[in-house]
């Protein structure tokens, strides 16, 4: 017979003041093979894990329940406890009475009842528990970083510094992201490209990184510390080792109708064109859909003007594999589309812009130099108004219900900077409310509006329509309790921020897991915020939430030390509650090397003794190096020939037992 | 259709002669025109008591998972909708294809024998096509009746005459006249509050007196052991003993052959209790084709079902309760 040691914790007032549990401790009691129960303020604690240690001594525990937290939390640390008593750390049982029952209870009663069951429940598997041994695996040491925005650039600056390869895979024909068309950077105002561009340069000249621009990953294989990756490069057209970035070609294009995505559509590119002057790698790329070589083969003048011999109408995608230790998320994000609010007008005025437009538009290098014009008419304006929560913090259902984050500093850095610029412009702000936390932050927002006069309103603005000419708001002044109308030359919209769209498919390709929002989860909110719960891979910048610059340059680099962490190890422990088969049972079917994500199932004809009936059947076996437990395998099976080290079909069944038992 | 038995038991004793095949699975004559059976017959014992009729409704494919270790060459006799068992077979590796001779045949429903003695006609001695209906003959005398009215429930809702797999055909496909829309059954039980559902099921499932016809004659129930037989799996029983037993049974058995079960009805054609088993099976089915897109089991050899297999078009979870309702 088993003897079970059971250990309640207090969790201080957080399980305690909502499960009475003293009474745990005296129904665990009653349950068969249960020697020893107590409580604890905090078994996490040095002196919690002391009265574990000595009761397995003690009591010569088999088994141990610890009713507390999420084992997400402290399943490490109590296994860990239990090795250094001499007990097998898989004999420990973690049931849940925080996350699953004292946090979201009100009633005592109720909650001690579901606790004991909970912990009735881990009793009953931990009686069907077998000690496991752990098993070792390499680490490949070379990281892949998705996406070469300010968060990929910087990660993957800060690996390559600790000496280990990184390939930087990016989308878009050149690294920089968004970052790189924003005009100047809150709250100290330098501009963007001056800070960017030296370490988009960095990054390129780095040897231990490696650029792979215009390049998709498609595939995803592996597990921590052993991924592989196919990643596409698509055609550019253009050879890379060849093309000075002269710019010549561009000027030739017969072409110039594409639309400019780099200057957010606010202009024109030829179909060959150099992303922005500072693009890095700083060469062409034609766009297949727009040449008229490549789509009607007709023109050719690229080509010919090309002194480099650098035009190539025939390249092709090339796919390559690449393997890696651990993978970075950095794939940023977009404005949302505003097409499902027509009150802003910005789908029939050129004078409604987003955001990101206007940075476009006071950018030096942007479509009109830095001049800061009326698009409509390219005329000066007198007035622009700018409008908060543009899709964020919604609750009509259209927009995000999120706080973005980054729009209440960087509308008063555009407010500050056109009263600065153009002192006759006057300025207005529509907020519901202005959040500047942050060093500096506050500071900088009194200055737009206490030194450079801009006329912030509480109120949200209801309607935009053009009359005579100009634009007309209708909107709420909270502050005075009246309806009021606006004129305004321009307006501005701080556009709701959302996950790339390319973040979904990344997540379910690294299995990593996203909100509903599309954001990639973090481990832990507090304690790991740049890991996603999936061993190896990291998240970097907005992926993971709404972030400014210094909090995405912060993250990315706390990103690339746990990055460095896990490439530094030479082994990994490996988990060993992995799956096995039983061929006895197995009907050969298929189904479980279907579903499994990890490619770790395989057949064979092999010679089976059922019995005394000797038969040669087609079995499956699984490859412990890399089955990582998901249990997938184990449902999809119909005969129940495949089951899990430490999560056994019984132990499941014992603990459904154990709960519905009366 | 005499003519097709002809044909048939022709072709197969040729087959069986020229060394092609060992043995056929097929169908043996009973005590009455009605009374087939599944049988296999070989070489030695040759093939008296060969029958093709309007009564030879069994699905003959699942009888192929027991020879998979042998060595010997079967021939099998697949209607059209027996095909989809094969193809399904084929692709969980239950049969080994290369030792397997599949002759299609040409078919036009089969016949319940139950719904023709409803009709007040007993003593059946033959049945003749006429178009729609069908000409019986019977000691008591002749009789013409609606084909539509006494088709197998199977046939009712026809998957159509096309062969999904054969090595040759024999006699052509015609037409079983259509009667009901495959998902009728399950759009009534879907009308139904939770309330009625379950007492609908309550019901049915009360009548099972855990004989286990449903589970031998499902073509996808080929588990060498079943989890009812495996002392281990915590589900063994050998007789309902409670009221969730009889559910259980059953809901475990729905859950098992979702996305492989090819809808082919043989679980209802046997229950002796009249249980209407294929609902819980197609209303699996009209879930799957609603949130993965159409989908057939058995359609191709080597397909992977929507259950087993992952695409970025599938339904979020959260899509799938904001159509429940929920």
């Amino acid at each position: 017979m088993l003897k079970i040691g059971v250990f309640v914790c207090w969790c201080g007032s957080n399980i305690a003041a909502t499960v009475d549990v003293k009474q745990v401790v005296e129904a665990v009691k009653l349950q068969q093979g249960v020697v020893f129960a107590t409580d604890y303020q905090y078994m996490c604690s040095e002196a919690g894990q002391l009265i574990m240690r000595n009761a397995i001594e003690e009591h010569k525990l088999d088994g141990v329940v610890i009713c507390s937290c999420s084992p997400r939390m402290h399943e490490a640390t109590f296994r860990k406890n239990a090795e250094r008593a001499g007990l097998n750390p898989f004999m420990v049982e973690i049931a849940n009475i925080r996350e699953h029952c004292s946090w979201i209870h009100k009633n005592v009663e109720e909650a001690t009842i579901k606790a004991i069951a909970l912990a009735n429940a881990a009793i009953a598997k931990v009686k069907l528990n077998a000690p496991l041994i752990s098993g070792e695996s390499q680490v490949t040491k070379r990281a892949l970083v998705i996406g070469g925005g300010i968060a990929g650039i910087q990660t993957a600056l800060d690996i390559a510094e600790a000496g280990f390869q990184v390939d930087i895979v990016e989308k878009s024909p050149t690294i920089g992201g968004n970052m790189a068309k924003l005009d100047k950077t809150f709250p100290t105002l330098d501009c963007a490209a001056c800070i960017l561009t030296p370490k988009m340069v960095e990054a390129a000249a780095n040897p231990n990184i490696e650029l792979l621009t215009y390049s998709e990953v498609e595939k995803v294989s592996g597990f921590v510390g052993n991924f592989k990756a196919t990643i596409r490069k698509k055609a550019r057209f253009v050879n890379t080792d060849l093309c000075t970035g002269c710019g010549d070609c561009m000027s030739k294009c017969p072409s110039k109708k594409g639309k400019n995505d780099f200057n957010c559509g606010l202009n024109n590119r030829p179909a060959i064109y150099i992303p922005f002057a500072q693009a890095i790698p700083n060469v062409a790329v034609i766009d297949p859909v727009q040449c008229i070589k490549i789509t009607k083969d007709k023109c050719g003048l690229c080509q010919t003007v090309c002194s480099a011999k650098a035009i190539d109408y025939k390249q092709q995608d090339k796919v390559i594999e690449r393997e890696y230790g651990a993978i970075v998320a950095a794939t940023g994000y977009k404005p949302i589309k505003l097409d499902k609010f027509d009150e802003y007008s910005y789908s029939q005025s050129k004078d409604v812009i987003t955001s990101l437009e206007l940075e476009r538009l006071m950018n030096a290098a942007g479509p009109t130099g830095g001049k800061l014009v009326k698009p409509s008419d390219g005329s000066h304006p007198h007035s622009i108004t700018f409008i908060q929560c543009v899709g964020s913090r919604d609750i009509s259902g259209r927009g995000k219900c999120y706080c973005s984050k980054i729009c209440c500093m960087y509308t008063a850095k555009h407010a500050m900077l056109i009263r600065d610029k153009y002192p006759d412009i006057n300025v207005n702000v529509f907020y519901i409310d202005v959040r500047t936390p942050g060093k500096n932050y506050d500071e900088f927002y009194r200055r737009a509006v206490e030194e450079y006069n801009v006329n912030y309103i509480k109120g949200q603005v209801g309607k935009v329509y053009e009359s005579d000419g100009h634009l007309v708001l209708q909107a709420s002044d909270l502050l005075n309790n009246e309806q009021i109308l606006v004129n305004s030359d321009m307006v501005v919209l701080a556009t709701a921020i959302e996950p790339d769209e390319s973040a979904k498919k990344v997540a379910s390709m690294l299995t990593a897991s996203i909100d509903t929002n599309n954001f990639l989860t973090e481990a832990h909110a507090k304690l790991r915020p740049v890991e996603s719960p999936t061993a190896g891979i990291f998240l970097s910048g907005v992926c993971q939430g709404p972030k400014d610059i210094p909090e995405t340059v912060s993250q990315a680099s706390a990103c690339a030390a746990k990055v460095i962490g896990l490439l530094n190890k030479n082994k990994l422990v490996t988990n060993p509650c992995v799956a096995h088969s039983d061929e006895l049972l197995c009907n050969g079917c298929s189904n479980c090397a279907n579903v499994c994500p990890y490619g770790a199932i395989s057949y064979e004809t092999k010679l089976i003794n059922d019995h005394g009936i000797r038969e040669n059947r087609r079995v499956a076996s699984v490859n412990p190096a890399l089955c990582q437990g998901c249990g997938a395998c184990t449902v999809a099976c119909p005969s129940g020939a495949m089951d899990l080290f430490g999560f056994s079909n019984s132990q499941i069944m014992a603990e459904v037992e154990a709960i519905c038992k009366k | 259709m005499q003519g097709l038995e002809l044909k048939l038991k022709k072709r197969v004793q040729e087959l069986l002669d020229n060394g092609t095949i060992d043995a056929v699975i097929a169908w043996t004559k009973g005590d009455f025109v009605y009374d087939t059976t599944p049988a296999i017959f070989t070489k030695e014992s040759g093939l008296d008591g060969f029958v093709y009729n309007s009564f030879c409704g069994a699905n003959l494919s699942k009888y192929l998972v027991s020879q998979i270790v042998s060595d010997k060459k079967f021939a099998v006799i697949l209607k059209p909708c027996d095909t989809y068992s094969m193809n399904q077979l084929i692709t969980e590796h239950r049969v080994n294809r290369e030792n397997i001779y599949i002759i299609g045949v040409g078919c036009s429903g089969h016949l319940d024998i139950e719904k023709i003695k409803n009709q007040g006609i007993s003593g059946v001695t033959s049945v003749i096509d006429k178009d729609n209906n069908i000409l019986i003959n019977s000691i008591y005398g002749d009789a013409t009746i609606e084909k539509a009215s006494v088709l197998l429930s199977k046939c009712q809702s026809c998957k159509g005459s096309e062969l999904k797999i054969a090595d040759e055909v024999i006699g052509e496909g015609l037409e079983t006249p259509k009667c009901d829309s495959r998902f009728d059954g399950v759009k009534q039980l879907e009308a139904m509050t939770a309330e009625q559902r379950f007492a609908f099921w309550k019901a049915e499932l009360s009548k099972c007196i855990r004989c286990n016809a449903c589970r031998n004659i499902c073509p996808a129930c080929t588990c060498r052991t079943c989890v009812f037989d495996n002392a281990r799996s915590n589900v063994t029983a050998k007789a309902n003993a409670t009221e969730f037993e009889e559910k259980m049974f059953h809901i475990i058995r729905a859950f098992h052959v979702a996305g492989r079960c090819t809808d082919c009805g043989e679980c209802s054609r046997v229950c002796p209790q009249g249980i209407p088993l294929h609902l819980l099976n197609r209303k699996f089915i009209k879930d799957i084709n609603e949130f993965y897109g159409d989908y057939q089991a058995g359609e191709v050899a080597e397909q992977r079902n929507p259950l087993v297999n992952f695409t970025e078009s599938d339904i979020e979870a959260t899509v799938i309760s904001d159509k429940e309702g929920k």
